[in-house]
C-alpha cells in the first residue's frame, strides 16, 4: 500500500442478493466460480450449502442470502460462488450474480446507521452510493466466523 | 579480497554458526563434518585458513591437522583449533599438534573473524 | 527469536533437531554398552554426543544445559580415558543422565522452567562417580561461558583522538612460521588497532653460504598509535606467545598494570635460532628467494593498508563441499504439498478412467491398457511419496525405553525392555500420534502385566521381568506388539470387576477372549490398588480410541503364567484410506473398510423393534442395533420399510457393533484423505472428506461418532420414560 492507494482506490466487487446490491473488498476475493453441486454437511446450519472441490481442497460454501437472513437463494444459471480468503480460511459464498468491480475512495464510504436487530447478523460495515444505487459493503469477518463457533 | 576458509566440525549447529559468522563477514566458507571428510574436501580447494574441531568421529582434529601438515602445499596453511576449554595445556596440545591458533567455544563471531585475521590476513 | 528470517533462530532450531539425533546416538551407545557390546568407539560416540550438545548449547546461552552436559561429559571423558570403569550401576546413572539431558534440551527449546533439582541430584551422582579419579575440572563451573552476540558488524575501527604510542619489539622464531603463523598477518591485525610504523631490523641476515632459507633472521620495531589497552595488543600476539620475543612499551608513560611479557628493553637482541627444522617456503625471509610471492616479509615494514594477502586461492578451482552422507533436509510443508499433489494425481487418474469407461471403449483398446499402466505408475508414485514421510520407529522405541526405566523404578520392579524391528518405517504423523497410547501400554505392562519380584520368584521366573516392543510390516500395515512375560490376565478377577462395576451382567458367561477385551471398556481399571503409574484415570479404552482414530485396530491375547500381548495394527499412512464407497440418500459417502466386517441384505423379518425408534437386527444368534445412516446424517427421514435394504455390519475395537442401513454399495477402493480442518464447521459423524473420480467431494464417515451420537439420542428420552 503506497500513498496513492490510500487516497485513490478501494476496489469493491459488487453482486446481487435478493435484488439488493452488496459488495466485498476485492482484496479478499480469490476467485469466482460457476455454480457446482455441493456435498451437504450433516447437521450443518441451513445456510451452509456444503463443500465443493476447489482444485483438490475442500471448500465450504455458504448461501450468502440465507447467511444474511434474506430469503434462501433460488437456483439459477447465473449463480456463482465467490471464493474469499479471510485470515487464511477459504470460504465460498454463493450469490445470485456478480455485477461489477467498482473503485471508490475511503471518503465515499459511510458508516451504516446503528440499528440493533436480532433477526440478522450485523454484517454491513459501510454503505456507498454508485449511480444512485445504495451498495452495502460487507464485513467478511462477521460472515465467515460463525457465531456458534464449533471449532476455530 | 575474499578469504576462503575450510571449517571442519561434526556438529551441524557449529558448522552452521561458523558459516553464518564468516559469510556475513565476507568470507567464503567450505565445511566438512569430520577429519576424513575434511581431507576429502581439502583436495579440491586451497583455503586461506582451516578451522577444525577436535572431537570428531572417524578422524579427530589432531589426526586431521597431521594429515593436512603432511601435505606439502599445506605445510604453512593456518589452522585454528576449536576447543571448549581455554586451559593452557589444551593450547599447548593444539600447538604441538601443528595448529596455528585456537578459538575457545562458544566463540563470538567477532573473535572468530579477528582470530582468522591474525593468521590469514 | 520471533523473526523467522533471523539466521540465528534458524540455526537454533536446527540445533535442537541435531540434539534429537545426538540424544538418539547417546541412547544407542548406552544401550550397546548395557547389552555388553561396544568398544572404545562406543564410549567415544557417547562422549561426543554430550560434547556436541554442550558446544551448541553454549553458543545459544543455554546455561543449564551447558552446565549439566559438562558434568556428564567430564565423567564420560574419564571413562573414555580408561581412568574410570563403568559397571551396571554407573550405566544406570548414565541412562538417567541421558534422560535428563533430553529433558533439559526440551525445556531449553520450549523455554520451560529448568528442572534444576534433578540436575543437581544427578550432578552429585556423577561427581560421586569421579570419586578419587583425577578431575580435569577443579572449579565448579569452568566454562568460560559467553552468550553469543548476534551482531555481525565488525566495528574494528580505532578511536580518532591523538592516541598514545606503544613501542613494540617483535622477533619471530622459526617455530612461529612452522606453526603456520605469519608476521605479515599479525602486522595487519595490529594495524586494525591503530596506525603503525614498522622498522625492520635485518642486521642478523647473513649472506650465503651461511644463510639458511628456513631460518628466521628478521626482527621488527613497531610504533603503534592506539588507545587500545596493552591486553588487546597482547591478544593479537596470542597465537605466537612463546614462539617469538615480544616487547610492548607504552612510550612516555608507565605501563598500566602488570606486564605479562615484561622485559622493557627496546633493543632486545634477537633470539638465537631455536631449531633447524624446515619451515614453509612462504616464510622465507627475503623477496628474491621467493620471486613468485607478490608480498613477502621483506616488504613488511610499511605494508599498504589494503594490500592483498600473500596467497590467493585459485578462483577457477571448483569448491568441494559435499559431505559423505547424501541427506537432504526438506521442510515438512513441502512434503505435504507433494503429498497433496500426488493425491490430486490419483483423483485425476480416477476421473480419467471413469470418463474413459463411460465412453464405451473396449477394455482391450490401447487407451484402456495405457490407462492401466497409468494407474500402476500413479500408485507407485503415491507409495514413493508416502515413503518420504516415513520414519523408522526407532526414536519412538527409544522414548519407550525411558518409560520402562521410569516406570520400573517407580514400582520397584526390575524390568528389561527388548525392542525389535526398530528400523520399521511408518508415516511420521502416525509415529507422533502413537507416542501417547504406546506410553500408556508400556506403563501398563510394567505396572500390571509384570508380577512383583517376590511373585516372580515364587513362580520360578527370573527376577528381571521382560517387556518386548516389536514393530513389523505385515500385508501393507504396520504391526506393533507390546508384550510382557508376566502372569497374564487374571480373568476371574477381571470378570468380577466388570460385574461389580455393572459393565456386564452378573450371570454373563464370557469366553476368555471376551473377558480379555473387557479391559478396553471405558472406566475399567484392573489394579485393585491404584498405583502411582497407570491408575490416573486413563484406561485402555483411551488407548483403543487413539489407535482407532489412526485407522488402526488393537487386540489382546494372554496366556496365564506366561504373559500378555497387545497387538496394534496400523495403516502405513494417514494420507490414504481403504474405503468402502456407498450411496445414501443420493449422497456418496465413504466408510473406513477396517470397521466393516460384513454386508447383509435385510429381510423385514430380521428386524425387531425394541421400542419405538430403537431397532435391532438379528445377526445369527446376536442382536445388533440398527441405524439408518441417511437419517443419522439428517439427509432424510427414516425409511418406513427396510426390507431389501443393504446394511453394513460395523464392529469397533471395543467390541461394539452396529448395523448401518445404506442404499447401495458402489465400490471398494483407496481414497485420498482430505482434512476438513480448513472449514470452520465440524460436522458430527464426519471424519474427513475425499475427492471422487467425478471430482465430487464425498464425506468419510466416523462410524464410532455416528453410533455414539445416535445412541445418546435414542437413550435419553427412554430413560426419562422409565423414571416417569
Amino acid at each position: 500500500m503506497n500513498e496513492k492507494d490510500k487516497a485513490a482506490a478501494i476496489e469493491l466487487l459488487t453482486f446481487q442478493l435478493a435484488d439488493q446490491e452488496y459488495s466485498l473488498d476485492i482484496m479478499s476475493v480469490r476467485e469466482i466460480r460457476g455454480w457446482t453441486r455441493t456435498t451437504p454437511l450433516p447437521h450443518a446450519p441451513s445456510y451452509m450449502r456444503g463443500v465443493i472441490n476447489l482444485r483438490g481442497t475442500v471448500l465450504p460454501v455458504m448461501d450468502l442470502s440465507e447467511r444474511l437472513g434474506l430469503k434462501p437463494l433460488e437456483h439459477t444459471e447465473r449463480n456463482v460462488i465467490i471464493v474469499v480468503n479471510h485470515e487464511d480460511t477459504m470460504t465460498g459464498l454463493l450469490v445470485d450474480a456478480v455485477s461489477d468491480i467498482i473503485a471508490i475512495t475511503a471518503e465515499d464510504l459511510q458508516p451504516p446507521p446503528e440499528i440493533q436487530t436480532s433477526a440478522s447478523p450485523n454484517v454491513v460495515n459501510a454503505l456507498t452510493l454508485i449511480d444512485d444505487r445504495m451498495i452495502r459493503v460487507l464485513d467478511l469477518s462477521a460472515i465467515v466466523i460463525p457465531e456458534q463457533s464449533h471449532a476455530a | 579480497m575474499t578469504l576462503e576458509i575450510l571449517a571442519v566440525d561434526d556438529s551441524r549447529t557449529m558448522r552452521d554458526m561458523i558459516r553464518l559468522a564468516l559469510s556475513s563477514a565476507g568470507f567464503k566458507v567450505h565445511t566438512a563434518e569430520d577429519g576424513v571428510n575434511g581431507v576429502e574436501v581439502l583436495d579440491g580447494i586451497q583455503p586461506d585458513a582451516i578451522i577444525t574441531d577436535i572431537n570428531m568421529p572417524r578422524m579427530d582434529g589432531f589426526g586431521f591437522i597431521n594429515a593436512v601438515r603432511t601435505q606439502e602445499k599445506h605445510r604453512a596453511t593456518p589452522i585454528l583449533v576449536l576447543t571448549t576449554e581455554a586451559a593452557p595445556e589444551l593450547k599447548a596440545r593444539a600447538r604441538d599438534s601443528g595448529a596455528t591458533g585456537w578459538i575457545v567455544k562458544p566463540f563470538d563471531p567477532e573473535k572468530l573473524v579477528k582470530a582468522l585475521k591474525m593468521v590469514a590476513g | 527469536m520471533g523473526d523467522p528470517n533471523d539466521p540465528m533462530a534458524e540455526i537454533k532450531a536446527s540445533f535442537f533437531i541435531e540434539c534429537e539425533e545426538l540424544l538418539e546416538a547417546l541412547q544407542d551407545g548406552l544401550q550397546t554398552l548395557e547389552d555388553g557390546g561396544g568398544d572404545d568407539e562406543t564410549i567415544n560416540v557417547v562422549f561426543r554426543a554430550v560434547h556436541s550438545i554442550k558446544g551448541g548449547a553454549g553458543a545459544f546461552g543455554l546455561e543449564a544445559l551447558v552446565r549439566f552436559a559438562h558434568r556428564f561429559e567430564t565423567v564420560l571423558d574419564e571413562v573414555r580415558a580408561g581412568r574410570l570403569d563403568i559397571d551396571a550401576e554407573a550405566l544406570k546413572v548414565f541412562f538417567l543422565c541421558g534422560d535428563h539431558l533430553s529433558d533439559l534440551v526440551r525445556v531449553s527449546r520450549d523455554d520451560a522452567p529448568i528442572p534444576s533439582a534433578q540436575s543437581d541430584a544427578l550432578s552429585a551422582q556423577l561427581d560421586a562417580m569421579l570419586g578419587d579419579a583425577p578431575q580435569d575440572t577443579p572449579q565448579d563451573d569452568p566454562i568460560d561461558f559467553q552468550p553469543m552476540g548476534l551482531s555481525f558488524d565488525l566495528d574494528l575501527d580505532d578511536e580518532p583522538d591523538a592516541p598514545p604510542v606503544y613501542q613494540i619489539t617483535f622477533t619471530p622464531s622459526a617455530e612461529l612460521f612452522e606453526s603456520g603463523n605469519e608476521p605479515f598477518h599479525l602486522f595487519r591485525a595490529l594495524e586494525e588497532l591503530g596506525p603503525c610504523q614498522f622498522n625492520c631490523d635485518s642486521t642478523r641476515l647473513t649472506d650465503p653460504p651461511d644463510f639458511e632459507p628456513e631460518q628466521s633472521y628478521l626482527s621488527w620495531k613497531i610504533d603503534l598509535a592506539s588507545t587500545c589497552s596493552r591486553a588487546e595488543i597482547e591478544a593479537t600476539f596470542e597465537f605466537v606467545e612463546g614462539l617469538c620475543s615480544l616487547d610492548i612499551v607504552p612510550s612516555g608513560q608507565e605501563p598500566p598494570g602488570d606486564l605479562l611479557l615484561d622485559s622493557a628493553l627496546p633493543d632486545l637482541p634477537a633470539p638465537k635460532p631455536l631449531t633447524d627444522k624446515p619451515v614453509a617456503e612462504i616464510t622465507a625471509p627475503s623477496a628474491d628467494l621467493t620471486p613468485d610471492m607478490p608480498e613477502t616479509v621483506a616488504d613488511l615494514p610499511s605494508p599498504p593498508p589494503s594490500a592483498a594477502p600473500a596467497a590467493r586461492p585459485d578462483p577457477a578451482k571448483p569448491a568441494a563441499t559435499s559431505g559423505p552422507k547424501s541427506v537432504v533436509r526438506v521442510d515438512l510443508d513441502r512434503i505435504e504439498r507433494l503429498v497433496n499433489l500426488v493425491g490430486e494425481l490419483v483423483i485425476n487418474q480416477a476421473m480419467l478412467s471413469q470418463s474413459l469407461e463411460q465412453s464405451g471403449l473396449s477394455p482391450h483398446s490401447d487407451a484402456m491398457s495405457g490407462l492401466e499402466e497409468f494407474q500402476r505408475l500413479t500408485r507407485d508414485i503415491q507409495d514413493s511419496v508416502m515413503m518420504i514421510r516415513a520414519q523408522p520407529v526407532k526414536s519412538l522405541f527409544q522414548r519407550m525405553s525411558r518409560i520402562v526405566r521410569e516406570a520400573s523404578s517407580a514400582v520397584g520392579k526390575d524390568v528389561r525392555l527388548i525392542t525389535e524391528g526398530e528400523a520399521t518405517e511408518v508415516d511420521k504423523t502416525v509415529i507422533e500420534r502413537l507416542a501417547d497410547p504406546l506410553t500408556h501400554m508400556i506403563r501398563n505392562a510394567v505396572d500390571h502385566g509384570l508380577e512383583t519380584p517376590q511373585d516372580r520368584a515364587a513362580a520360578g521366573k527370573p527376577a528381571q521381568g521382560q517387556v518386548h516392543l516389536k514393530a513389523a510390516h505385515r500385508s501393507g500395515r504396520v504391526i506393533i506388539e507390546v508384550s510382557d512375560d508376566g502372569a497374564g490376565i487374571n480373568r476371574p478377577k477381571v470378570l468380577q470387576i466388570a460385574i461389580d462395576k455393572g459393565l456386564v451382567p452378573a450371570e454373563a458367561s464370557l469366553s476368555d477372549s471376551e473377558i480379555d477385551n473387557l479391559l478396553f471398556l471405558p472406566g475399567f481399571s484392573t489394579a485393585s490398588v491404584v498405583s502411582d503409574l497407570s491408575g490416573r484415570g486413563v484406561g485402555m479404552d483411551v488407548v483403543r480410541n487413539s489407535i482407532q482414530t489412526l485407522g488402526g485396530r488393537i487386540s489382546i491375547s494372554s496366556t496365564p503364567g506366561q504373559g500378555t500381548v497387545f497387538s496394534i495394527s496400523l495403516p502405513l499412512t494417514l494420507a490414504v484410506l481403504d474405503g468402502m464407497v456407498v450411496q445414501v440418500a443420493d449422497e456418496t459417502l465413504v466408510l473406513p473398510l477396517n470397521v466393516v466386517i460384513e454386508t447383509l441384505a435385510l429381510n423385514a423379518s430380521d428386524i425387531e423393534m425394541v421400542r419405538p425408534g430403537v431397532q435391532v437386527v438379528r445377526v445369527r444368534s446376536g442382536f445388533v442395533p440398527l441405524f439408518d445412516l441417511g437419517k443419522e446424517l439428517g439427509y432424510r427421514a427414516p425409511l418406513q420399510d427396510y426390507d431389501g435394504s443393504v446394511v453394513l455390519l460395523i464392529a469397533h475395537e471395543d467390541g461394539s457393533r452396529a448395523a448401518l442401513v445404506i442404499d447401495s454399495i458402489q465400490d471398494q477402493r483407496q481414497v485420498v484423505i482430505k482434512g476438513l480442518d480448513a472449514s470452520f464447521y465440524r460436522a458430527p459423524g464426519i471424519a474427513a472428506a475425499t475427492i471422487l473420480g467425478d471430482g465430487q467431494i464425498a464425506l468419510i464417515i466416523d462410524t464410532a461418532d455416528i453410533i455414539s451420537n445416535a445412541s445418546a439420542e435414542s437413550a435419553a428420552p427412554t430413560l426419562e420414560g422409565l423414571i416417569a
